[in-house]
């Protein structure tokens, strides 16, 4: 493929990419709006539009006209940057996850995904551990007791929980034996028994998947680890001091966090997009994006079924939890996989 | 293709740099940044010369380099901690008496 | 005019602006993000030279937790602007001009020693799996060495850290 076909392509890829993840990031607000207030026996949004699905709409409306106050004893440059720095890095990952197969037009073969490095996972990792410093940053920035306190605690527990995120990822790369996110996903094809599909969470990562999945909860700030953010305690935790368009933009990164995360446990435990596909090529094609829409979904309402249910940690029972219970476990989990493949 | 010795003068640079802010920085926590500085810019010396002589211990090298920094700042922070608790300044002129 | 040569130099010319940068802020937490984007762009220019396993555990462990403890310390500790003694400015007076000649005799010495080699874009593969097969062989034993030195940087850390146990006996009476 020429040089600047490729740079086309990417640039369409990555702009179709942004506007899917933006839209996706406004309807799992609605999402979980809606569930959590029929948890709680309410109906939840339903006033604008059918089943209040313009209600993003309106809240993207809301925070664009709402007034944007900077107050005076903040530390300006850190003030306006942290909550970019948040959203970039959290849109970043989308870049490396594949969506589906790979796509054949006029002979050029693209693949549904905007880059495929062979470091892929590793990346995903990287942008995490940067995606901190946001937070970090607005509660610093801030000069005010509460938000220093809550973007301390943030982002020790984000640190801390990153480490046992990673180690139950490697028990997946030592059953792929790649890091390339497109590799992981072909290596879960298939069937074994006949019927039970090959993906990782069935081929003996189960403990693995549960590890991520506690460890992408505290990673994302979600209840039951939402202290730092919680209004009954830290008064809004690091980002008291943030309204309007600022607000949103740390709103619209923890949302796209949650998505990245959710993205990443269908491709390396769910099978990614592999399900029963047929039919003519067109469909051939869209069939494996449906498929992996869906395990996201899924994945998506189990974290917000949780949100629902679960009471949230204290900040040192939280901490206890994530370095004396889940990092043996992973490792654990790592070292009884090393074996089962070893032999 | 890039010259090797660009990518030593580079080096070379941000070493220079590292040793600068050691020699005239006074905040403790800057100095230990600046030692960061400097085992960044060997890192790119190694990683460059792994590239010429075909060599991956290299890059090896600058794993190790990276678990030895990590070990280094992590006590070095702590003693910077318990210096700020016994003397409640981060000044490195002001440290200058054995006994407080 | 190669694209190696445009990039090396971007990620070059961004490594030397955040080291002069470094140097040239009063308050500890500039310093410690251009810190962080000179980290940044030697991931930058350890991709340009193949090495992108070390690449990626630059970003993660140096960028992404090292630098976070930095920026952790200044925090708690609630460093401030930097105080101008006499000893800073007699420093800055020897100090920088000092090191810039010494920084331009080495260019120089590197210049014209190395001759043409050149040195070409990703030709070394530094994936993952060769990395480990060399460190799981060869350099077994200063790995092993190296988790056994965490550990005790670990357990210093800790110890040093913590609250003295004189304050402690104090609030007891």
């Amino acid at each position: 493929m020429p040089i600047w076909l490729f740079i086309v392509v990417s640039v369409v890829k990555s702009a179709i990419l942004l506007v899917v993840l933006l839209t996706a990031v406004a309807y799992t607000v609605w999402l979980e709006r809606k569930v959590v207030g029929h948890m709680q026996n309410r109906w939840g949004p339903t006033r604008v539009g059918p089943f209040g699905l313009l209600q993003p709409a309106a809240d993207g409306l809301k925070f664009l006209f709402k007034e944007d106050l900077t107050p005076p004893h903040v530390y300006k440059p850190l003030y306006i940057a942290a909550p970019m720095i948040a959203v970039i890095f959290a849109l970043t990952s989308i870049a490396v996850i594949p969506f589906g197969n790979s796509v054949v037009i006029h002979g050029y073969t693209i693949p549904l995904q905007v880059t495929d490095v062979n470091v892929g996972l590793l990346l995903i990792l990287g942008v995490t551990s940067i995606g901190v410093y946001g937070v970090a940053l607005a509660g610093w920035s801030s000069n005010n007791k509460y938000s220093l306190l809550g973007g301390l605690r943030a982002s020790a527990q984000m640190v801390s929980y990153e480490i046992s995120l990673g180690l139950s990822l490697v028990g997946v790369l030592i059953m792929s034996g790649s890091f390339s996110l497109r590799h992981i996903v072909e290596a879960q094809q298939g069937h074994f028994w006949g019927f039970i599909p090959r993906w990782n969470i069935f081929h003996g990562q189960i403990v693995g998947f549960f590890c991520y999945l506690i460890a992408a909860y505290a990673e994302t700030n979600r209840i039951p680890f939402d202290l730092p953010e919680a209004e009954t305690e830290l008064v809004a935790g690091y980002h008291t001091e943030y309204s309007a368009m600022k607000f949103a933009m740390f709103f619209m990164a923890e949302y796209a966090n949650m998505i990245t995360v959710a993205c990443l446990a269908t491709l390396l435990f769910l099978g990614g997009w592999n399900g029963p596909v047929f039919g003519p090529y067109p469909l051939q094609v869209i069939l494996p994006v449906i498929w992996f829409a869906a395990k996201v979904f899924v994945f998506l309402f189990i974290y917000i079924w949780v949100r629902g249910t679960l009471p949230r940690f204290r900040y040192d029972q939280l901490m206890a939890f994530g370095w004396k219970f889940l990092l043996p476990v992973a490792i654990c989990n790592l070292i009884a996989t090393a074996v089962a493949v070893a032999w | 293709m890039v010259p090797l010795s660009y990518y030593l003068v580079l080096s070379a640079i941000l070493f220079a740099c590292g040793v600068t802010g050691f020699l005239i920085k006074r905040n403790i926590i800057t100095i230990f940044m600046s030692i960061e500085l400097m085992l960044n810019g060997v890192n790119l010396s190694f990683v460059a010369f792994a590239a010429q002589w075909h060599a991956l211990s290299g890059q090896v090298f600058v794993f190790f380099v990276m678990v030895v920094a990590a070990a280094e700042a992590a006590v070095g922070l702590a003693v910077i901690i318990a210096i700020y608790r016994a003397r409640e300044t981060l000044n490195v002129d002001q440290v200058n008496l054995l006994k407080l | 005019m190669s694209i190696h040569l445009i990039l090396f130099l971007f990620f070059g010319v961004a490594a030397v602006a955040g080291a002069v940068n470094l140097l040239a802020q009063s308050h500890p937490i500039n310093s410690a993000l251009s810190l962080i984007a000179v980290m940044a762009a030697l991931a930058g220019e350890f991709l340009l030279l193949g090495a992108e396993f070390v690449a990626a555990i630059q970003v993660i462990v140096y960028a992404g937790a090292i630098m976070v403890l930095f920026v952790f310390v200044i925090m708690l500790l609630n460093a401030g602007v930097e105080e101008r003694t006499k000893g800073s400015k007699v420093a800055i007076m020897f100090g920088i001009p000092g090191m810039l000649i010494g920084s331009v005799l080495v260019a120089w010495a590197v210049l014209h020693s190395y001759g043409n080699q050149q040195v070409f874009a990703s030709v070394l593969e530094g994936t993952p799996s060769k990395i480990a097969m060399l460190l799981f062989h060869e350099f077994l034993l200063p790995f092993e060495v190296t988790s056994i030195l965490i550990l005790i940087a670990i357990m210093g850390a800790v110890v040093l850290a913590s609250k003295p146990h004189a304050v402690q006996k104090r609030k007891e009476h």
